[in-house]
């Protein structure tokens, strides 16, 4: 590990607790603490403690933040109702998607509103320059990367919200799913949202650099007998995966266009322009695109990215994620395929390092948590 | 078998050579620190009976929830067994690597491979290095 890498205000944190510390996006960070299917199943059935830290932190204060950010992403900012987030996308001027982030609209202790965006780790220097090339005096925004001033902690699972209450003097269960406020979290000034990347029920929190170490000990104190784990990207990502999440540099990118992922919802055209707007209007008519879909295996074999997908022996896609789902306890992977491929229900192949496995077309997501 | 009567390649198989019947046979698998750096096992693919290896030649693969690892065999010569319950009972490879957890035995047809094997503790120190 080298130290030209990013640590997280977690960082001692995690080494303390053994994890298995990764380069991702430049910062270190842990991507296992014990094995990836016991964090998983920690967090689908108990509660789980991501540190996620690493994902950008963008705020925009000012009576022109609305406006502002309603110009660079692809659903309406302009109106989203104070303490609401909303999953939203930046694109550029030919509809390639930038980033998917979510776009926070509250308020602070005093009542002005402020916004915030919460980008990929891997895109937060191209949305920070993105930002700033469209911002002028004029827009009335003050725009700060607050990323490395804060720490960024979700606490997932059926019992996260046990786990978490005695922290905060919010009433958690009030609070609707992509939904947040400014709050108090054990003397701590910080942001509570009920929002996640893992299928369950939970929260994330955003405080200060210096008072995550405190709260996070805190919450293994409140955790301990509720069966509260600490979980690394490995889970993390088998955990979006079974959710059917997409991943930025997987299932999106510059060349994949917010139809054939399936993001569709995120772009509303009416009544308004952003950037990009023109050319998705052309790229949502564009007929026979290759479209996002869910594979499950019949063998034990796992598909991998960038594996070919196959039907009748024609190459109709490509594996955008896979992994052994410990929920199914089977191989899952998401891909693009050609429409004709696409159909629930297909039988497809993939070229597994040059043997092809079955391969059936599923409804996503693969695992959706029973609803109370 | 204690691991330091055993010898090791870099790509973390182990191979314990003893005489049956006359012929050298290698008793081949992975080491202790590779199923824990591995974790999460759920595939293994072996080869059949009959199969001539050859020393750094791929034979199978093991697959994590992470990863995909091939198998490299440490010697040369051809396999006269497999433990064919293993990709069954994968955690077998966690829990005893070193016995029960042997992947092949292989008839050595050469025996000159041998010779750039690492013992116990010169593995240990590229182990500690990697890790």
């Amino acid at each position: 590990m080298t130290d030209s890498l990013a640590r997280t205000p977690l960082y001692d944190w995690h080494v303390a607790r053994n994890a298995r510390m990764v380069d991702f996006a430049g910062w270190s960070m842990p991507v296992q603490y014990s094995s990836i299917v016991e964090e998983h199943h920690a967090t689908r059935k108990a509660v789980g403690v991501f540190d996620i830290s690493h994902m950008g932190r963008l705020r925009f204060d000012g009576a022109g933040a609305d406006k502002f950010l309603d110009r660079l992403l692809t659903r309406r900012v302009i109106g989203i109702e104070q303490g609401l987030i909303r999953y939203s996308l930046v694109t550029n001027q030919a509809g390639g998607i930038l980033d998917d982030v979510l776009v926070y609209h509250l308020a602070d202790a005093s009542g002005t509103p402020f916004h915030l965006l919460v980008v990929n780790a891997s895109n937060r220097a191209k949305i920070v320059a993105w930002v700033e090339q469209h911002l002028t005096a004029a827009d009335d925004v003050k725009f700060r990367d607050q990323t490395t001033d804060t720490a960024m902690i979700a606490v997932q699972g059926p019992r996260a919200l046990d786990a978490l209450q005695p922290l905060v003097d919010v009433q958690l269960s009030d609070m609707k799913y992509y939904s947040g406020q400014v709050a108090n979290i054990v003397g701590h000034a910080g942001i509570v949202s009920r929002t996640g990347y893992t299928g369950e029920d939970g929260c994330e929190l955003i405080v200060a650099a210096e008072a995550a170490h405190a709260i996070v000990e805190r919450l293994f104190v409140n955790g301990d007998s509720l069966g509260i784990r600490p979980v690394g990207l490995g889970a993390r990502d088998t955990l979006r995966l079974e959710a059917a999440m997409p991943l930025y540099g997987h299932e999106l990118s510059e060349t994949i266009d917010p139809f054939q992922a399936g993001l569709g919802f995120a772009v509303q055209f009416k009544d308004r322009d952003f950037i990009g707007a023109t050319a998705l209007k052309e790229l949502k008519i564009r007929p026979n695109q290759p479209v996002r879909v869910g594979l499950e295996m019949t063998s034990k074999r796992v598909p991998r990215e960038h594996y070919p997908v196959l039907a009748g022996g024609e190459a109709v896609g490509e594996i955008t994620s896979g992994t052994f789902s410990p929920t199914l306890e089977r191989p899952i992977a998401m891909a693009y395929v050609q429409p004709k491929a696409a159909e629930l229900g297909t039988e497809l192949t993939v070229d597994i390092r040059g043997r092809a496995e079955v391969a059936r077309v599923v409804t996503l997501p693969f695992y959706q948590r029973e609803s109370k | 078998m204690n691991p330091d009567e055993l010898l090791f390649a870099e790509t973390h198989e182990w191979a314990k050579v003893a005489d049956e019947d006359g012929a050298k046979v290698a008793t081949v698998g992975i080491s202790a620190f590779a199923v824990e750096q591995l974790t999460d096992l759920v595939y293994m693919e072996l080869p059949s009976v009959g199969t001539a290896v050859e020393a750094g030649s791929e034979f199978g693969e093991v697959e994590s929830v992470k990863a995909v690892s091939p198998l490299y065999s440490p010697v040369t010569g051809e396999i006269i067994a497999v433990n064919t319950g293993l990709p069954d009972s994968l955690e077998t490879l966690n829990a005893d690597p070193y016995n029960a957890g042997w992947i092949l035995k292989v008839k050595l047809t050469d025996e000159s491979s041998l010779s750039k094997l690492l013992d116990y503790g010169a593995y240990q120190k590229q182990c500690a290095e990697e890790g």
